[in-house]
């Protein structure tokens, strides 16, 4: 429990309706906890949740949308690994005498 | 400096409402922290973009720019000397008071609207904090073991600890030590860029480590026994006979620490280069001649 958000704060916190977070947990965009009938999020998905939230709501972006941008942004952080792995690889060889 | 939110949203002066609407969830979409958050530039656009429909999205103050505009320096005088006119005349226009709260906008904007005229729009925006990049020069030694570092951000120190086997251009997220959020909103990360700069005698790939052993010619002919220098310390390695000029040996487990992997080490690769003996004795010169004959 020391680590579980209650889903009515974080609702009334951010001014939305409970449904939202049901309609996420369908889509497959979250996961959320019952325990005794009340439901919770994990503290280490909090950013994640405010991120949807601020994508949805600021940004008019449906839950397909950032399903797609959720799916894009892990592509470039892979790539943004390799790229920084294969810069590292190359400095190997330019500065071999 | 005078700043052309038209230009910004890419729309015309006579823009209707609509356009303007339309211009900013475009724009806004492109340039969102959360959709380029490894644009160190994101937040900067994002708020000038905001600042932007701020005003051209609000009739009010967009008469008031569209106004004053490029005078924008003079824009209070103007005002103060206009609610003069109008107090003397029995009429008392509301204006853009009652401002609580600093948003993070232009000098231009706080002098044509105040600080924080937004404040007085129905809806209160939650605003993420900045995030905040900082780069950490480390030696190839310093990466090598687990080891604390203080910096100084905003003022505060922060105590980090780097693990052993950083990459060189990595990037790590102290999540809640960028700038502060507004109304609410949450703080915004740091991003520490780790730079590792080159060692003269170990090159790094990976977890692996490169590096060259010289070798006389007798030993690589005959083989032997050799020290070479390891980030762990001296070890010896033994030649075989007959080594040839630019053959390499691995040594299991004498390379990087793997990242986040507490015990486990990648591999050193050792490449002999063979010295040719110079100045030879006549004697010297003689044997290789008879030994050439062979």
């Amino acid at each position: 429990m020391k680590n579980l958000i209650p889903v009515n704060e974080f609702c009334t916190h951010h001014n939305i309706g409970i449904s939202f977070i049901h309609s996420l947990q369908e889509t497959g965009l979250i996961e959320i906890k019952t325990v005794e009938e009340s439901v919770y999020i994990h503290k280490s998905r909090l950013p994640e949740l405010e991120r949807i939230v601020r994508l949805y709501f600021e940004l008019d972006i449906n839950l397909e949308g950032i399903e797609t941008i959720n799916y894009l942004l892990k592509q470039i952080f892979i790539m943004q690994d390799e790229i920084t792995m294969l810069r590292n690889r190359l400095r190997l060889y330019e500065s071999t005498d | 400096m005078y700043i052309d939110y038209y230009k910004i949203l890419g729309i015309e002066k006579n823009a209707s409402p609509e356009q303007v609407k339309k211009a900013y969830r475009k724009l806004a979409r492109k340039y969102h922290p959360d959709i380029n958050p490894s644009d160190k530039n994101a937040n900067a656009n994002f708020q000038q973009i905001n600042e932007a429909n701020e005003v051209l999205s609000d009739p009010e103050k967009r008469k008031k720019y569209d106004q004053y505009g490029k005078d924008w320096q003079h824009a209070e005088q103007f005002e103060k000397a206009q609610q003069y006119q109008e107090k003397s005349s029995g009429y008392n226009q509301s204006g853009y008071s009652g401002a609580q709260d600093e948003g993070d906008f232009s000098d231009f904007f706080g002098s044509m609207f105040g600080r924080a005229a937004n404040a007085g729009r129905s809806r209160q925006v939650k605003y993420r904090g900045t995030d905040y990049t900082a780069e950490i020069h480390l030696n190839l030694t310093d990466a090598y073991e687990t080891h604390k570092q203080t910096m100084t951000v905003d003022g505060k120190n922060i105590r980090i600890t780097i693990p052993a086997g950083i990459e060189n251009g990595q990037t790590i997220k102290i999540s809640g030590h960028g700038g502060p959020g507004k109304n609410g909103g949450p703080n915004g990360d740091l991003y520490i860029t780790f730079l590792i700069a080159n060692h003269p005698t170990f090159k790094r790939s990976g977890n692996d480590l490169y590096t060259k052993a010289d070798l006389d010619l007798y030993k690589a002919i005959l083989g032997g026994e050799i020290t070479i220098e390891t980030l762990k310390g001296k070890v010896k390695l033994k030649i075989k006979p007959e080594t040839q000029n630019g053959s390499k040996v691995k040594l299991k487990g004498r390379g990087f620490p793997v990242y986040k992997k507490e015990g486990q080490y990648g591999d050193l690769y050792v490449t002999f280069s063979i010295a040719i003996p110079t100045n030879l004795t006549v004697k010297q010169k003689e044997l290789f001649t008879e030994l050439s004959k062979f």
